[in-house]
């Protein structure tokens, strides 16, 4: 049993915070990223795309992501390919993201109305300038909520990272844990960092949504 | 070993995988149903409580969501017996699951219950029924209609989260690919065979209670 003080666990904890702030950020990017090329295949060529999405979002929605990281870190070393804690963490992390956001964001296209297309279609664009200057714009607004609230649930996947070993801000509190036998402390304050973490962003979807809902719905 | 994939491995297994299978659906069965009776009660407190009541039951709520599912899993296995309360890992992974479940049920209860129109409770009062009969017998299975598929995918979400009570050597699904894999080195493949049988479960648990739910609410689910 180590003697740490507050300061020394807290200052360990917020170190390894940084990690769990920067695996969200490269996801949720990666994840748009993907998500994006997932619905102009499946809007562009329906008949491929169409069909694609919803099984890779099936499988991504349907299965625990805690195996989903499992089968990349142990999966990619079989085809040859060396992953560290980190690479896994990134590309599970981004394939989890892309079908989430790609499954939000479909909801918001599809919410805009058919005559839009029709419209749009019918002075000449084509489907680029379609989807780039009609739909994706008014998309984009209806989709920051959702996007924002996804965002605090992939903040809280990372977590599950720690499992296969990655040095992120649960990792830390086990490894403080094990050093200071004092759980109940340190959890707690694994607890308030992720909690300051995600609760404003929790909060600002809650306001951004209530701003797009006019009537006096809560 | 070599490095195919080899799924007849594994075969022999088949026992293990059903037992894994029936303590995972097992744990959320009973999480499920403790977190939505809980919820009734905190969804209504939210609702009509005192503003003391209801704050508390607000900050429960948003310290769940706002927290990884995995590390109120540690603060209760670890600790809670730090304080003198010793739990088993399964007591520990059901009242983890629990409490996360609860908050997620609470949150979706009470938009069920606020997009009941007031008329409905004005009739029923206006009928003399007493206000607690007017809750259970008018208010409730509403509300409960109105969100029902969001119950739905918040237990079949909770499920494929609580694959990390692994971690606390609870014998769930995921624990018997761990186990697997340590005996046969075999560790893509259990890995794999696990995965399937997670999707597998949960479109046929969606599918059944969409069938449940028809039943119970005829029609009145939207």
């Amino acid at each position: 049993m180590i003697e740490l003080s507050l300061t020394d666990i807290l200052s360990f904890l917020l170190l390894a915070a940084r990690w769990t702030v920067f695996l969200s950020a490269i996801a949720f990017v990666g994840g748009g990223v993907g998500a994006l090329l997932l619905l102009l295949l499946r809007y562009a060529r329906p008949r491929f795309g169409g069909r694609f999405m919803p099984v890779y979002v099936e499988f991504f929605q349907d299965t625990p992501f805690l195996l989903q990281l499992f089968l990349i870190f142990f999966g990619l070393p079989k085809l040859g390919i060396d992953v560290s804690p980190l690479m896994a963490a990134t590309i599970g992390l981004t394939l989890y993201a892309t079908a989430y956001l790609a499954e939000v964001w479909r909801g918001c296209v599809d919410a805009i109305p058919r005559g839009q297309w029709d419209a749009s279609a019918s002075l000449g664009m084509n489907f680029v300038q379609q989807m780039r200057d009609v739909i994706l714009p008014q998309a984009l607004k209806i989709s920051i909520p959702p996007t924002v609230g996804f965002l605090v649930q992939l903040i809280k996947n990372t977590a599950v990272t720690s499992i296969i070993g990655f040095h992120e801000l649960t990792k830390a509190g086990e490894i403080i844990n094990n050093a200071t036998f004092q759980p109940f402390i340190t959890y707690s304050i694994v607890s308030l960092i992720y909690f300051a973490i995600c609760y404003p962003l929790t909060h600002w979807s809650r306001r951004l949504e209530r701003r797009l809902t006019p009537t006096g719905h809560r | 070993m070599d490095d195919n994939f080899d799924l007849g491995a594994i075969a022999g297994y088949s026992g293990l995988f059903l037992q894994g299978a029936g303590t995972t659906l097992g744990l959320i069965a009973i999480a499920a149903s403790l977190s939505f009776l809980i919820s009734i009660g905190g969804a209504a407190t939210v609702r009509w409580g005192a503003k003391w009541a209801r704050r508390l039951v607000m900050a429960y709520v948003e310290l769940i969501r706002n927290t990884p599912f995995i590390v109120q899993m540690f603060f209760i296995f670890f600790g809670l017996p730090s304080l003198g309360l010793k739990l088993t890992a399964i007591t520990a992974a059901i009242i983890a699951v629990t409490v996360n479940l609860t908050a997620y049920c609470i949150e979706i209860l009470r938009a069920g219950i606020e997009a009941v129109p007031p008329g409905q409770r004005e009739a029923g009062l206006a009928l003399g029924l007493p206000p607690i009969w007017v809750f259970f017998s008018v208010i409730l299975p509403q509300a409960i209609a109105n969100v029902y598929p969001a119950l739905v995918s918040q237990i079949i979400l909770t499920m494929l989260e609580s694959a990390v009570v692994s971690k606390i050597a609870v014998m769930d699904l995921t624990h018997v690919a761990d186990l697997i894999q340590s005996r046969n080195y075999r560790t893509f493949e259990a890995y794999f065979v696990v995965a399937m049988i997670y999707l597998v479960m949960a479109i046929c648990l969606r599918r059944l209670m969409a069938r449940v739910g028809q039943r119970l609410f005829a029609g009145r689910v939207r």
